[in-house]
């Protein structure tokens, strides 16, 4: 539960970040508000899933300041990590289920790790968060049995048991059918609203952004290239942003990989 | 539920290793050993002990009734000065003789116990009076030839 | 042209030597890891058992079956040679001496590589790919506490229980060739194997050699697992890592501790 504290609830300073030589965020500077959604969306390979590291404490930046909930992420020992983590909620691409327990041993297993409750309490809060994403009926499933879409509720349900501040989602629309892109989203939008949460949402789909996202921040070569609110992407001119939004082939990012000259390689 | 599939399944496990534990130490060890506490000490003294070695055994009428436990050299007269641990339900008498035997041609060397006919036993502590080393072969050999040579007169030139 | 083929050559040697030198240096992390966990894990019974049943329970028949296999060659080959030197009736002793000091601490970690270690780094490993482990250091639960600990103990605890099991299956299937088949006698297989097999010296040395062997077992199948690649030839090779320097490792540590316990005998 969100307590109320500062109001930026997520504060990144000029980060920066490598990896293999290769630079990924070259001087981030973000602020999120308490209880915005926001969408960050670029290119494949763009820091996006980097960002929600970094936010996560599980990478640390070579330059800058990642302040969450006011506390300075990078510097924190393994313990007080673990108490800003519990309040820090995650889904994964693929939801990252527990492939050894049942679909109810999964929500549950936040509740088990991390409270004393004893198992007669914890179980109705499992069945309520199963309900909120419509699946209490397959609480006895394993992870193997469920499809992908059912695969990525359940994975919410798991990520919400404590009901953190922050959610951090990650790609949570790729390999969806359209039906269970929509019953996500709803999800998304609905348990943020009735948690009061803050959440942050990397994704590629631009027509779910659009409804859920209360601000679109775009990454491109490792800076924020716009920030703006979903109405004005619609009218934006920029060239990068047109191409993102149409699914255009080509534009400022090209299509053809650096290639040398076409006559000459099919000549020579 | 699961875990007490489990827990029936590692319980077994861990009582056929107890069982083959006891297998081991029974039928294959010999735990009937005393063990190192029980039995008392009585102290040999040899010229030369040849290859015995700690935890030989110490033997009467080829029955095995104790240990060797220790052997040290003593600093002014040179001996060997060898501990034995003997089970406590075995008594020997106080002119009993110990001997370093070998078993079979070349095995491994045991003490031998011959008691006498002294009525009062050793005790705790007490010195074998008489002991008879080790056979060395290097030293029965030149023996043999030194006697050879010594009943052979030398033969005129 | 020649001399390029060459640079490159010992350049990529030079480079696997230091990019091995940095794994001996994560795992030495690692490993501190581990132990600095290891009792807080410890507390969890009910992980270890699981992981018991699975790491040790699931080799119960390969390695008693093994084992009496095992018994029963050395029976044979031991009659073999014994008997031209009129002294089968020692065939208990060769068999058990061999079983106890040697092939059951040995042959048990090696086929417990191959069968249990491999699949916990598999399992490991897979968890890996597929973000598993970075779920649950997102809910702020230790990984290392939780998934490698218990693996890590169990085969500690495991590899005892099944070398004693490998070793009595090996002296029965060599009493079964010995005494039922050949016709050594009964008694004497026995008596002389009781008054040379020595429970301290044989019996628990070979104990503690499997418990080594066993800690050595545990790490490195964790630790494959830990850090495989997150993908399929990732978690493949990671396997297969396991159970070669694994089995490597059973070997010179063998070769150590055998120094250590049984040289001054003789």
């Amino acid at each position: 539960m969100d307590d109320g504290g500062p109001t930026a609830m997520i504060d990144l300073r000029d980060v920066r970040f490598s990896y293999g030589g290769r630079t990924i965020l070259n001087g981030i500077t973000l602020t999120i508000k308490r209880g915005e959604i926001v969408a960050v969306m670029g290119g494949s390979g763009g820091g996006k899933t980097t960002l929600l590291g970094l936010i996560g404490g599980r990478l640390k930046p070579d330059a800058g300041e990642v302040i969450v909930d006011g506390q300075n992420v990078p510097r924190l020992n393994k313990a007080a990590l673990y108490a800003l983590r519990r309040r820090i909620g995650m889904l994964f691409q693929f939801g990252a289920l527990f492939t050894d327990l049942s679909v109810y041993d999964n929500v549950a297993f936040p509740l088990r790790e991390q409270t004393d409750l004893p198992d007669a309490l914890i179980d109705p809060l499992v069945l309520m968060k199963l309900e909120a994403v419509g699946l209490r009926g397959a609480k006895d499933l394993m992870p193997a049995e469920l499809s992908g879409g059912m695969a990525r509720r359940i994975a919410l349900a798991r990520a919400v048991a404590l009901d953190p501040a922050v959610m951090l989602y990650d790609e949570p629309f790729t390999g969806l059918d359209p039906i269970s892109i929509g019953i996500i989203g709803r999800l998304i939008k609905r348990l943020h609203r009735a948690l009061g949460m803050t959440s942050i949402i990397v994704t590629h789909d631009i027509n779910e952004t659009l409804r859920l996202a209360d601000r679109i921040v775009v990454l491109a070569n490792g800076r924020i290239h716009r920030d703006l609110k979903p109405e004005d992407v619609t009218s934006s001119d920029d060239p990068f942003i047109r191409q993102f939004a149409d699914g255009l082939p080509d534009g400022p990012v090209p299509f053809h990989y650096p290639a040398p000259d076409y006559a000459a390689e099919l000549i020579g | 539920m699961n875990r007490s599939r489990f827990d029936f399944a590692v319980g077994l496990f861990v009582a056929l290793g107890l069982l083959a534990l006891v297998f081991m130490a029974l039928k294959v060890g010999n735990l009937a050993d005393f063990g190192e506490t029980g039995g008392y000490l009585i102290e040999a003294r040899f010229d030369n002990i040849g290859g015995l070695k700690v935890r030989a055994p110490v033997k009467s009428a080829g029955v095995v009734v104790g240990r060797v436990e220790a052997i040290g050299l003593d600093r002014d007269t040179y001996e060997a000065v060898v501990l034995l641990r003997i089970a406590p339900s075995f008594k020997f008498s106080k002119d009993t003789i110990g001997s370093i035997l070998t078993s079979g041609l070349l095995g491994e060397q045991y003490i031998g116990l011959e008691p006498g006919g002294d009525p009062t036993m050793l005790a705790n502590g007490d010195r074998l009076g008489k002991t008879q080393s080790a056979m060395i072969l290097e030293k029965l050999i030149s023996q043999f030839l030194f006697s050879k040579a010594a009943e052979t007169p030398a033969k005129a030139p | 042209m020649m001399g390029q083929s060459l640079y490159d050559f010992f350049e990529r040697r030079g480079r696997a030597v230091r990019v091995g030198i940095e794994r001996l240096g994560i795992a030495a992390r690692f490993t501190g890891a581990l132990l600095g966990v290891l009792l807080q894990a410890i507390r969890r019974t009910a992980l270890i058992i699981r992981e018991l049943y699975f790491s040790g329970v699931r080799s119960l028949l390969i390695v008693a079956v093994s084992g009496v296999f095992v018994g029963m060659v050395l029976a044979v080959q031991g009659y073999e040679v014994l008997q031209r030197y009129g002294s089968a009736e020692s065939l208990g002793v060769i068999v058990a001496l061999s079983l106890v000091r040697e092939l059951g601490p040995v042959v048990t970690a090696l086929l417990f590589a191959g069968r249990a270690s491999s699949a916990v780094t598999a399992e490991i490993g897979l968890m890996r790919a597929t973000e598993q482990l970075a779920a649950m250091d997102m809910m702020a639960v230790d990984p290392m506490a939780r998934v490698v600990a218990p693996r890590f103990l169990a085969a500690i605890f495991s590899m005892p229980i099944l070398t004693l099991i490998f070793s009595s299956a090996g002296v029965i299937g060599a009493w079964i060739i010995g005494v039922r088949l050949i016709g050594i006698d009964d008694g004497a297989f026995w008596s002389q194997m009781q008054a040379n097999v020595d429970l301290r010296i044989d019996i628990v040395n070979g104990l503690i050699k499997s418990a080594v062997f066993g800690v050595a077992l545990g790490l490195v199948s964790v630790f494959e697992g830990y850090f495989a690649a997150p993908t399929a030839e990732g978690v493949a090779s990671a396997t297969t890592r396991t159970v070669v320097i694994s089995s490597l490792a059973v070997l010179l540590l063998d070769f150590v501790l055998t120094v250590m316990m049984f040289r001054g005998l003789s």
